[in-house]
């Protein structure tokens, strides 16, 4: 079978000939190579050659390179000298803008469009970053995470309120953050589990719910006046300076099931929300307060809190 | 033809005394792990390493008290490469259903599971692409070259025991990454996750491979070598190249699971990405053209179309392919000289992997009748298109002003999947329809209906796949990018996932049929090798056991 170069078969459907060889029956045309698939292969050897030539290609080569470790190239192109420059043209068309809002109360952002407009922009882009993983892309909130389009309020409503709590956070690690701390009433046994039962009851009451007896609601109440009205009020109100949430509305962080109420007591809720000073410059906190505070529910500075009257 | 007991047996000849010490010293090792691991995942890991050194030395011994294994230069070794099909039925299977698995996850967080940490999405996906590249690819390698440079050199396979070593200790390696992976050990390097001592053990069973390759190239009875044989001997080099560099690392104690790499930083990038795309160069194209050098020409009875392009797009294939690693990095903290040298060897790459293209389509030149007759030749040729569109998609992704819109989108998961499932999965369940009616020696396949159902339900699912991840790989890079009028990003991060979620289950439900594909063709192949077969194929050109006399 090692048949050689002479005496080699034609092969009868192309006419063309065969190498000879033959491995397993396999045998090979000597077909030239398709005159297309070579001038395209030397035309991209020869556009790749030409790019090399004009973009920054090679590493140092004698007499090429120059100042720097590798060949600049005819166009002297720097990818980094092109982002550090969009960069900057970026921060200059937004700086008339953050020069606007620096300083700025809430009504004066109100009442000029053209601010109001890019604090939302700034604050949306700002917001759909940091902020929707856990508030959700629509701020519309998740279980333990607050809905920020309601007027619903922790730690207080106002610009200047919502501008702290970014800033410091709500038991994070900032120096001045937020802070407060229900006790886990029933795995610290600091309640039974019938006197936590009871007073979910109670607390369920408030807002016109539960079906309990009036003894129930009795026990309740006497436990709620000692463990809980200190931070959330006698009438259940709560406290902002606090961040303890009134409990007579309809809204509830962590769930309003009677077991969600009773396993939030028994564990005591520990939300975290980061300190974002240091991380987002300033400019952009006051853009992401203002944002929060205009979708929706934001309170006016100095006015009464709308649902605890204080 | 002989049977097995008439066929001379190697006795307890040096390389099986050499393959048992080799299984002992592991054996010795995962017991020193066992005790003095200190890391908990490793101490668990030396359990399972231990049980698979002791079942070799069990299998190891009793092959001796059987005489040895068959080596016999009267007959071609087919019983490894049998082992080496059903392997890559087995590992094909497990790791398509490993990716259905992980494209639900995706399209729907919560079957991640979280009370079990090893169903979690970051354990499961290099569980993922372990198994179809490593294990279903490297397994339908090494099958199909032990069948391969036996033929084509007319002679027995080289090395006695070795090959049979080569097999095990490579299912070894696969148990050994997989069950690491879930269990958290990871070196965290894509497509090179296992921890060293994995490594070590595969570098082990590769030089081996590379041995026994050659010796059987040495001894081959042909004047030349088969250009299968060119592509199979660079993928194996390569490979080994690869794999030791990019693994270089200290491990932190002799019996721990975890290792520092020997680079960091941007080298450590760019070696990674070196060995990365290499992989997909050496691994899923040099390796599985050598298949379709082979199986396509034998299938169609026809010649190979063209001796002088197979020359130059091989060596070009394999000069210009190694330096277009780069190209994985752009617009990150690798050079800009590097980058450009990345892009552009990927534009010269594109004729280089079209030479594979033309020669295997070419090659049905005179036999297009068979698309019609036989569906193996019809995925063969599919495949063989496949790569045609992901080697053109390749070079035009690798211009940086594309990828620039292109990098880290599902583009990227889509432009790999046309050249895996349609390339590399095609080419190798046609090598598979091939290998089973002359390995088992049947007239053809049990059913040749359920071929057919085969090809088209799994192209169906191809399809499925790559278009919805164009669509949500562009629609997201577009999304990425737009910013509104104030020069403020127009999408955040979450609605970008939002906007693809319907991509994602499309792309689940091209999973689900292509498993599908995979599973009917799993049946047919146990009825064909039960002995089930009725109809004769036509096609199918009886392959004898016997080498042919000199």
């Amino acid at each position: 079978m090692s048949a050689d170069e002479h005496d080699v078969e034609r092969d009868a459907h192309s006419g063309t000939q065969t190498t000879g060889h033959e491995w397993d029956g396999i045998k090979e045309l000597d077909t030239p190579l398709p005159r297309w698939w070579l001038w395209v292969f030397y035309a991209s050897v020869a556009w790749s050659v030409v790019y090399m030539i004009f973009m920054p290609a090679w590493p140092a080569l004698p007499g090429l390179a120059g100042e720097t470790d590798h060949t600049r190239g005819l166009r002297d192109h720097s990818e980094r000298a092109n982002v550090a420059q969009a960069m900057e043209e970026l921060q200059a068309s937004r700086a008339g803008g953050y020069a606007a809002l620096e300083g700025a109360s809430i009504q004066e952002i109100e009442n000029d469009p053209d601010l109001l407009g890019f604090v939302r922009a700034a604050g949306e882009a700002a917001f759909g970053d940091n902020c929707a993983t856990c508030h959700g892309s629509g701020a519309q909130g998740a279980p333990g995470y607050p809905n920020l389009n309601d007027d619903v309020w922790l730690w207080g409503g106002t610009y200047g309120d919502i501008r702290t709590t970014l800033r410091v956070g709500i038991r994070a690690e900032h120096p001045d953050t937020r802070f407060s701390q229900m006790p886990s009433f029933g795995r610290d046994d600091l309640l039974t589990g019938s006197e936590i039962a009871d007073v979910t009851d109670y607390v369920l009451s408030l807002s016109g719910r539960g079906e309990a007896s009036d003894d129930v609601i009795a026990r309740g109440r006497e436990i709620y006046d000692i463990q809980c009205a200190s931070c959330h009020m006698e009438d259940g109100s709560g406290d902002p300076m606090q961040g303890a949430p009134n409990l007579a509305d309809r809204n509830w962080l962590y769930g309003s099931q009677r077991q969600q109420v009773i396993g939030i007591i028994h564990r005591g809720p520990y939300g975290v929300m980061p300190a974002w000073e240091g991380r987002l410059d300033e400019a952009t906190i006051d853009a992401l307060a203002a944002y929060v505070y205009l979708l929706g529910g934001g309170e006016e500075e100095g006015a009464a809190n709308r649902l605890t009257g204080r | 033809m002989s049977n097995a007991q008439g066929l001379k047996r190697v006795g307890t000849d040096p390389g099986t005394a050499a393959v048992f010490i080799i299984t002992f010293l592991g054996a010795l090792w995962s017991l020193f792990a066992a005790a003095y691991a200190p890391d908990a995942a490793m101490r668990g890991q030396s359990w399972l390493l231990l049980g698979g050194f002791l079942t070799g030395i069990v299998m190891l011994v009793g092959t001796i008290a059987g005489g040895g294994v068959i080596d016999d230069k009267r007959e071609y070794n087919e019983n490894v490469v049998k082992a080496g099909v059903i392997a890559t039925m087995f590992w094909g299977i497990a790791g398509l259903l490993a990716g259905v698995v992980i494209a639900f996850q995706l399209a729907f967080p919560m079957l991640n599971l979280e009370p079990f940490g090893f169903t979690s999405f970051g354990r499961l996906r290099p569980l993922h692409t372990s198994a179809v590249i490593f294990a279903f690819g490297g397994n339908a390698l090494i099958a199909t070259s032990f069948y391969v440079v036996q033929r084509t050199c007319r002679t027995r396979i080289a090395g006695g025991i070795w090959p049979w070593f080569v097999f095990w200790g490579y299912q070894f390696f696969i148990v050994m990454a997989a069950t690491g992976y879930l269990i958290g050990i990871t070196q965290s390097k894509e497509y090179a996750e296992p921890e060293w001592y994995a490594d070590i053990w595969l570098t082990i069973v590769w030089v081996a491979y590379l041995l026994v390759f050659l010796g059987t190239l040495w001894k081959r009875k042909e004047p030349h070598i088969y250009v299968a044989n060119w592509f199979y001997l660079a993928f194996i080099v390569t490979i080994a190249v690869l794999h030791i560099v990019n693994n270089l690392s200290m491990p932190v104690s002799w019996f721990g699971s975890r290792s520092y790499s020997l680079f960091a930083g941007v080298q450590d990038a760019l070696t990674q990405w070196w060995y990365g795309h290499n992989a997909v160069g050496f691994f899923l194209t040099a390796g599985f053209l050598g298949i379709m050098y082979y199986f396509i020409p034998k299938r169609v009875q026809r010649p190979v179309y063209s001796y002088r392009l197979s020359i130059i797009h091989f060596w070009s294939l394999i000069f210009i392919y190694i330096w277009a690693g780069p190209h994985h990095l752009h617009y990150t903290a690798l050079p800009e000289w590097a980058q450009t040298l990345g892009m552009t060897f990927s534009v010269m790459l594109w004729m280089p992997s079209w030479g594979g293209m033309i020669n295997g389509l070419m090659t049905l030149s005179g036999a297009w009748d068979k698309l019609r007759t036989d569906p193996v030749v019809r995925m063969l040729v599919l495949s063989v298109a496949f790569y045609g569109m992901s080697t053109f998609e390749g070079p035009v992704m690798s211009v940086r002003a594309v990828n620039a819109l292109s990098h880290y989108t599902d583009w990227t998961v889509g432009h790999v999947h046309s050249g895996a499932l349609g390339w590399v999965g095609f080419i190798s369940f046609g090598a598979v329809y091939c290998l089973v009616p002359w390995l088992w020696k049947r007239k053809g396949m049990f059913s040749k209906a359920l071929v057919d159902w085969h090809f088209w339900i799994a192209t169906f699912g191809i399809l499925l796949y790559i278009t919805s991840m164009w669509v949500a790989g562009i629609m997201q890079g577009l999304m990425w990018r737009a910013y509104n009028e104030l020069g403020f990003l127009e999408f955040s991060f979450v609605e970008t996932v939002e906007a693809m979620h319907i991509s994602y289950i499309i792309r689940a439900l091209g999973g689900v049929l292509y498993l599908s594909g995979a599973i009917i063709m799993a049946y047919n192949m146990y009825r064909t090798i039960k002995g089930d077969v009725e109809e004769e194929d036509e096609n199918v050109i009886p392959q004898t056991s016997a080498v042919p006399a000199e």
